[in-house]
C-alpha cells in the first residue's frame, strides 16, 4: 500500500468511529499534528487509533492514565488537542 | 465499468450495518444455518450503538412490580400517540425475553444483591399507567451499548456470520416487480464494486443525525440505508420527527449533560441576561428539555445569540466555586476545554440545541418487513433499528427504548427472513439486466465531474440549512424557505467533484457517496416538517401553539397520521396510525402531559 493510501485508511479509522468525541479529536490530530510526528510517535498513534472508543476516550479526556510508556507521549499530545 | 462486469457474490441473506440491530438480526440468520453476509463501514464493535449509555428497558420487575402493559402505555404516551400500537405492544411484551437472551449471550448487566439484573428509573417510564416512576432500565454501568455490541458480536463469531468490514453499500437491487434482490457495495480497500445477490436483505444502517450542523451523532451516521431506500422508490415515514438535546457544544455537537444546570449552570444571551427567567419563571434553567431548547432558539432567532454569527447562547458556571467544578463536573470541564476551547471556570460554554435521535425511517411492520403504504410487504426487504420506523417511537422516543427497539426488531426481522426463506423454500431470483446501471452512472459521474462543487462545503451548507430552517423549534416561513434552500443544495450535491480518482482507500469518494444519502434524508425531513401543520412530540411549530382547542398544539382531527415522503417528485402521502394493539384495548388519544 502506498503512503497516501495508508494515510487515507488511517483517516477513515480516525473519523468513522463509534463516538463523536473521538471522531473530532482524532481527525484534528491527524490533520494538524500527525504530519510532524517521528516514526515512533506515528506508530504509537496508529496503535491508539486502533483502540475501541471506550478504551481510548478515558485516556484522552484524562479520566484514566496511560500505563504504556510507548504511547504516553502521544496520549499527552492528544490531550492537548483543541477542536475549536 | 458496466453492470455486466460487476462481480456477483451469492448469500441467503445480506445485512447492511453491524450495530446492535444488524448483529441481533444476524444471530437469527446464522444460527438457523442461512449463509449470511454482514456489510459494515466499520468494524462491528465501532458502531454508534456504543454511544448508548443509559440502558435497555424491560418490565422484568426485578426491583419492584412492573408490567409490559404499563411499559406499552408509557411508550404510546411518549410517542404522543403517533406510535403504532400493535408494534408497541409487540416490543414491550418481547422486552423481557430479549433482555434475558442477551444476558445468556454474555451481557454483563449490573446486578442486585440477589444476583438479578439491576434496574434503575429513567425519564418517562412509570408504573400503573403513568402513576409513579418505575425502575425498568437494565444497564451495564455507563457502557451498555458497548457491552451489548461485544456480546452480540461474539455470538455471531460463534455462529460463523461472515463479516465484510469497511465496505459501503451503495444501492438496493430491485427487479421489475419491486422485489429486493440484494445490494451493490464498494470495498474501500480495493475500490472494487460488488453485487451481493441475496434472497433477503436487511437494512440496519442506523440514523442520519449528521444532516444537522449540531449533532451528537458520530460522523458515521449518514443515513445510508435511508438514501438507498429512497433512491429505490421506498417512501420514508415520519421523517419530520427528530429528538434534540438542549445543550450541545456549539460547532462541535458534543453533549453537555443536564447535570451542569443541575449544579447551578445558567443560560445567558448576548445581553448577559438569564433569559430562562422569562420563559420559565419557576424552574428557570431546570425547565424541561423542550422548553429550554425553544427558549434558546427564540433568543437566537430574535438576535440575542452570542458570537460573531450570533448563533449560540452561553452556559455559565463561572459563578460556581472552581473546587466544585473540579470535583463534580471534571469531565464537562475537559469537554469544554477540548471542544469549545474554553475553560468553564473562567468563561461560559457556547451551546446550542443539538440533534440526537431519528424517530422516522423506512416503514416496517413489527415483523421487521418493509411495507408499502397499504401495508403490503416489499418482498425480500427488511429493516430494523434507527433506520426503520416500526413505528414504536412515533413523534418522540422514550429513553432506553432505542436499545430495546434494535434488540426486538433485529430479532423479529431475522425471524421473518428465516421463515420466508426456509418455509417457502425461496430460491435466488435472477438479477435483472442492467441492475447496477444507476449505481455505475452515479460513480461515473463522480469520476468525470469537472467544475463541480466541494463535498465538504456542500455538506456544511446542507447541515446549516437544516439546523437553521428545521431545528428543534420550527417557524412556518423558515420552513417554507428551507424547502427551497434544501432543493438548491440538492443541485450542488448532484455535481460534487472529487480530485482524488484513486481506487484504494479513496475516502473522498466515500464521503461524496455519503453526501448522496444525507441529501435524501434532508429533503424528506424538511418537506415532511413544512407540511405537518401541527405540533406533536418533537415537531414543534411556532404557529401551532398550546391552546384550548389544540392542547400542546396537537391537532388529532387533521394530523393523527403518519407522513410518507416519496423521492419521486418530493410528494407526500399519509397513512393512519395503527390504534389496534395485538391483544389489549386501544390506548385512547389524550393530551400528553407529565
Amino acid at each position: 500500500m502506498e503512503a497516501s493510501e495508508a494515510l487515507n485508511k488511517l483517516r477513515w479509522r480516525c473519523t468513522r468511529r463509534a463516538m463523536l468525541e473521538t471522531d473530532l479529536l482524532l481527525g484534528k490530530f491527524l490533520d494538524e499534528i500527525f504530519p510532524a510526528l517521528t516514526p515512533q510517535q506515528a506508530a504509537a498513534f496508529v496503535v491508539l487509533a486502533d483502540l475501541e472508543d471506550l478504551e481510548l476516550w478515558p485516556l484522552v479526556n484524562g479520566s484514566q492514565e496511560c500505563d504504556d510508556v510507548s504511547q504516553a507521549e502521544v496520549v499527552a499530545m492528544l490531550r492537548r488537542v483543541r477542536v475549536k | 465499468m458496466s453492470t455486466l462486469k460487476i462481480p456477483v457474490r451469492k448469500f441467503d441473506a445480506v445485512i447492511v450495518g453491524a450495530g446492535g440491530a444488524g448483529l441481533r438480526a444476524a444471530i437469527q440468520l446464522s444460527e438457523s444455518g442461512l449463509k449470511t453476509a454482514v456489510l459494515s463501514k466499520v468494524f462491528p464493535t465501532r458502531s454508534h450503538t456504543v454511544a448508548a449509555q443509559g440502558g435497555v428497558s424491560a418490565s422484568l420487575g426485578n426491583s419492584e412490580e412492573d408490567h409490559w402493559h404499563w411499559h406499552m402505555y408509557d411508550t404510546v404516551k411518549g410517542s404522543d400517540w403517533l406510535g403504532d400500537q400493535d408494534a408497541i405492544e409487540y416490543m414491550c411484551r418481547k422486552a423481557p425475553e430479549v433482555v434475558v437472551e442477551l444476558e445468556h449471550f454474555g451481557m454483563p448487566f449490573d446486578r442486585t444483591d440477589e444476583g438479578k439484573i439491576y434496574q434503575r428509573p429513567f425519564g418517562g417510564h412509570m408504573s400503573n399507567f403513568g402513576e409513579k416512576p418505575v425502575r425498568r432500565a437494565c444497564a451495564a454501568a455507563d457502557r451498555t451499548g458497548h457491552a451489548m455490541l461485544h456480546a452480540l458480536y461474539q455470538r455471531n463469531v460463534r455462529a460463523n456470520t461472515q463479516f465484510f468490514v469497511e465496505w459501503m453499500a451503495l444501492d438496493l437491487i430491485r427487479d421489475e416487480t419491486g422485489q429486493v434482490l440484494g445490494v451493490i457495495a464498494l470495498e474501500m480497500e480495493t475500490g472494487e464494486v460488488v453485487a451481493f445477490h441475496a434472497k433477503a436483505t436487511i437494512f440496519a444502517t442506523g440514523g442520519a443525525g449528521r444532516i444537522f450542523y449540531s449533532s451528537t451523532n458520530a460522523f458515521i451516521n449518514t443515513g445510508d440505508g435511508l438514501g438507498m431506500a429512497a433512491r429505490a422508490g421506498i417512501a420514508l415515514e415520519d421523517m419530520e420527527f427528530w429528538q434534540f438535546h438542549p445543550t450541545g457544544v456549539a460547532g462541535a455537537g458534543v453533549l453537555i449533560t443536564e447535570g451542569v444546570r443541575g449544579e447551578g449552570g445558567i443560560l445567558r444571551n448576548s445581553d448577559n441576561e438569564r433569559f430562562m427567567e422569562r420563559y420559565a419563571p419557576n424552574a428557570k434553567d431546570l425547565a424541561s428539555r423542550d422548553i429550554v431548547s425553544r427558549a434558546m432558539v427564540t433568543e437566537i432567532n430574535e438576535g440575542r445569540g452570542c458570537g460573531p454569527n450570533k448563533d449560540y447562547v452561553l452556559l455559565d458556571i463561572t459563578h460556581l466555586d472552581p473546587a466544585t467544578i473540579m470535583k463534580r463536573l471534571p469531565g464537562i470541564r475537559e469537554i469544554s476545554i477540548q471542544f469549545a476551547g474554553i475553560d468553564p471556570i473562567k468563561a461560559p460554554i457556547p451551546v446550542v440545541p443539538t440533534c440526537h435521535y431519528q424517530m422516522g425511517g423506512i416503514p416496517t411492520n413489527y415483523r421487521g418487513e418493509v411495507v408499502n403504504q397499504d401495508g403490503s410487504v416489499v418482498k425480500g426487504f427488511y429493516a430494523a433499528g434507527e433506520v426503520a420506523c416500526a413505528s414504536v417511537h412515533g413523534a418522540n422516543r422514550l429513553g432506553t427504548n432505542s436499545l430495546l427497539d434494535l434488540l426486538v426488531f433485529g430479532k423479529s426481522s431475522g425471524d421473518s427472513v428465516v421463515e420466508a426463506i426456509k418455509q417457502n423454500n425461496v430460491a435466488h431470483k435472477d438479477l435483472p439486466e442492467n441492475f447496477a446501471d444507476l449505481t455505475m452512472a452515479r460513480l461515473n459521474r463522480l469520476e468525470t465531474q469537472t467544475d463541480g462543487s466541494s463535498v465538504n462545503e456542500t455538506r456544511l451548507e446542507l447541515q446549516r440549512t437544516m439546523q437553521k430552517h428545521c431545528g428543534v423549534f420550527r417557524f412556518k416561513d423558515m420552513m417554507v424557505d428551507g424547502v427551497a434552500k434544501i432543493l438548491e443544495v440538492e443541485k450542488l450535491v448532484a455535481k460534487t467533484e472529487i480530485k482524488d480518482k484513486s481506487k484504494v482507500w479513496n475516502t473522498a469518494r466515500v464521503e461524496a457517496l455519503e453526501l448522496d444519502n444525507l441529501i435524501e434524508v434532508a429533503k424528506a425531513t424538511m418537506i415532511s416538517a413544512e407540511a405537518r401543520k401541527e405540533s406533536r412530540g418533537a415537531h414543534v411549530r411556532d404557529d401551532a401553539p398550546d391552546s384550548e382547542a389544540f392542547p400542546n398544539g396537537r391537532n388529532d382531527a387533521e394530523w393523527h397520521k403518519h407522513s410518507l415522503w416519496h423521492r419521486e417528485g418530493n410528494k407526500l402521502s399519509y397513512k393512519p396510525v395503527n390504534m389496534t394493539p395485538l391483544s389489549v384495548e386501544t390506548i385512547a388519544l389524550k393530551t400528553r402531559s407529565y
